[in-house]
């Protein structure tokens, strides 16, 4: 009885914390601006299969991507254990789903190669980054706090499933040795290998093993909940709407700003009807993080920072400043700051993305190629927020490299980014 | 351009004509010595396979591609306004560019400001001008060489063009040659966004030099590209290495034209 209470506490008070903090998030990434859905959801759940659910683009970095899909499909599917763990916490039971039949065997004994195949993936993981060192995961952006996020992260979740191994190996030696209800869980592939080391305990140490990792597995899984919301790890969630509100038009394409139409339309002639966008920004591009649309901000959210965007960058790998990831990692940054300031009641802090996070020499190495649209797993758009940032240094700032003023004052001109007359054009045909 | 007259569309509207396809030329094509060869060449093919087509001429404008880029789609719209006006005045109804940028902006940034066109890149009026039996080529000059085809960022990840290029390579009995990062995952050359008109960010290495060492890699005797600012990127990486007397660098165009001797 008492442990229920504790049970039912703890997993009130993680519930609650972790409604606090997703509405945080929630509520910053609606600090963005609303904009029009374009194209059809059939497309978007299309793509929301194959990109998130369906992982198609890690593949092309399949060592990555396979040891990738253990976590994940592990993650998943020994997830339904929880729902048992969290019903025999609430209703004091012990391995409710036990009575289904054998299928409850069978069902553990895949959890359990599961759970294998996590500990597995997390150690190469923990390899790569640690002690491989791939480029990737240590670039400038990566400090202390990303770092350790990532090893938090794969420690957590070897602990975890170690904890679950071991749960079931009490399980069976007690079982085995007739204790009361405890079950018969057959053989089990993967804990069978830690019966060995428990088999020497005594009845009592083996009931303290055992509830102590079911009380550490669920305390670890809720903890875990209430940790992703403020971490990269937010992915695991995010990754579905994100590529649902992916960009379904070709990569090339950019949007059109509506607000400029109108004021082009009536310069070119004062009498043309214009309609209003009610969506239509103030400003002319993006300045900080409510001036970026919410998917934009949601891009943010849901980056895990694992640096593909980055490993693809033409300026990047050629040592310019920019790095896609980082321009995720600001926007992310810089919207859990406005979201604080908003909380404490500060209306204004004096600080902006562009410029106090996102600077002007970093925006301009970009060659707009879609490599790193191209390269992220869950379909990111870094490229459309430096294109925001630029338009509002261009038209709020009249700010730009001064070769760029002087193209841009060509096109103006004499159509054409050099100082040709437009006159000349088809002179190549008397050539 | 002896062999024949190009026509502009004002030439062929005072002669009650309508051309079937607008050649858009673009300001690297109109204006560059270097990609007017490219220009050249592909109204030869168009010519060769009988394609009514016409030119804008002194009417034809950029398309706002850098400006929009850089961040002014206050000049882009202006631009693209301008020429979606003469465009349609013309009846414009399908174009082929000799640039992906122009290809990309003409193609999917027009229509929202009333320009809706049918908007293809040379390489694939090309492919479709050879699957129609309006244009034969024989390997002849390239058979057996090794081409490898330089992926253009707005032809490729931007409008996931990667076939029409590589079919047409493979059409000269040339032996197509992959460098390592080729198609979703290319390189850039370091041109686009407006890069081509400014001097690059403080790095330690251009972007075109890293490219061109991809190329170098494989050791061919043609980089083929499909835009005229990866050509003068590709050029100048070659003349680098002063690799220039062995890699030739050559739009797909050249090479369809060369090929059949136009």
């Amino acid at each position: 009885m008492i442990g229920q209470i504790i049970f039912i506490i703890l997993l009130s008070a993680a519930g609650y914390m972790a409604f606090k903090r997703f509405q945080f998030v929630r509520r910053n990434i609606l600090l963005g601006r609303d904009v029009k859905i374009e194209g059809e959801s059939s497309d978007r759940w299309g793509t929301m299969i194959r990109v998130a659910l369906g992982q198609g683009k890690m593949f092309s970095r399949p060592i990555a991507a396979i040891f990738h899909l253990f976590l994940y499909v592990g993650f998943v599917i020994i997830n339904i254990e929880v729902i048992e763990i969290v019903l025999d916490g609430v209703l004091g039971q012990h391995r409710l789903f036990h009575g289904i039949g054998p299928i409850y065997n069978w069902l553990m004994a895949s959890f359990e190669v599961l759970a294998f195949l996590v500990i597995l993936g997390c150690v190469v993981f923990l390899y790569r980054r640690n002690i491989a060192k791939l480029a990737r995961f240590h670039w400038r952006e990566m400090t202390n706090w990303p770092k350790s996020d990532a090893n938090i992260i794969l420690f957590t979740e070897i602990a975890l499933m170690s904890a679950f191994l071991s749960m079931n190996a009490a399980e069976s030696i007690l079982a085995a040795r007739g204790i009361e209800h405890y079950v018969n869980l057959g053989t089990l592939p993967i804990s069978q290998f830690v019966t060995p080391f428990l088999d020497g305990c005594s009845d009592g140490m083996l009931i303290f093993v055992e509830r102590f990792c079911w009380w550490f597995h669920i305390i670890g899984i809720l903890a875990f909940i209430v940790y992703l919301s403020y971490s990269k790890h937010l992915h695991i969630l995010l990754a579905f709407p994100n590529t649902y509100y992916s960009k379904l038009r070709p990569a090339g394409a950019l949007d059109n700003m509506s607000n400029v139409t109108n004021e082009v339309k009536l310069m070119m002639d004062p009498a043309a009807q214009v309609v209003e966008d009610p969506l239509a920004p103030k400003k002319f591009g993006a300045k900080d993080v409510a001036d970026l649309t919410w998917v934009q901000l949601m891009n943010a959210y849901s980056c895990t920072e694992c640096g593909r965007c980055t490993s693809q960058c033409p300026a990047n790998q050629t040592g310019k400043l920019l790095s896609p990831r980082k321009i995720m990692m600001d926007t992310r940054d810089r919207m859990e700051e406005v979201g604080r300031c908003m909380d404490a009641g500060v209306s204004y802090d004096n600080k902006s993305l562009l410029g106090d996070y996102i600077t002007f020499e970093e925006l301009w190495a970009c060659t707009s190629c879609n490599a790193c649209t191209e390269a992220c797993p869950i379909n990111i758009n870094p490229l459309e927020i430096i294109i925001d940032l630029r338009r509002y240094l261009m038209m709020e700032e009249s700010q730009s490299p001064e070769s760029i003023t002087t193209m841009l004052t060509n096109i103006e001109n004499n159509g054409a980014p050099w100082a040709f007359a437009q006159a000349d054009r088809g002179n190549w045909t008397q050539e | 351009m002896a062999e024949f007259q190009v026509r502009t569309m004002a030439d062929c509207m005072a002669a009650g004509e309508t051309p079937e396809v607008l050649f858009w030329v673009g300001c690297a094509g109109s204006f560059d010595d270097r990609a007017k060869k490219i220009t050249k060449a592909i109204a030869n093919i168009l010519h060769k396979a009988n394609v009514s087509f016409a030119i804008l001429g002194s009417e034809e404008s950029c398309t706002g591609d850098p400006a929009k880029r850089a961040g002014n789609e206050f000049l882009f719209q202006m631009m693209a306004m301008q020429n979606i006006e003469v465009m349609n005045a013309y009846e414009v109804k399908k174009i082929v560019t000799g640039c992906p940028h122009c290809f990309n902006t003409l193609k999917n940034e027009y229509p929202a400001l009333g320009g809706n066109y049918e908007v293809m890149h040379h390489t694939q009026l090309i492919q479709d001008l050879i699957a129609d039996g309006k244009l034969s080529i024989e390997g002849g000059a390239f058979k057996g060489k090794k081409i490898t085809f330089h992926d253009p960022c707005y032809l490729g990840r931007g409008n996931g063009e990667y076939e029409a290029p590589r079919a047409l390579i493979q059409k000269l009995d040339a032996e197509l040659v992959e460098m390592k990062r080729c198609k979703t995952n290319g390189l850039c050359c370091g041109a686009g966004g407006a890069q081509m008109f400014k001097e690059a960010e403080k790095g330690n290495k251009e972007v075109n030099i890293e490219r061109t060492e991809d190329a170098l890699a494989i050791q061919p005797n043609v980089i083929a590209t499909g835009c005229p600012f990866c050509n003068t990127m590709m050029t100048d990486g070659v003349k680098h290495f002063e690799q220039e007397h062995v890699i030739a660098v050559k739009d797909i165009a050249e090479l369809i034209a060369e090929a059949g001797e136009l």
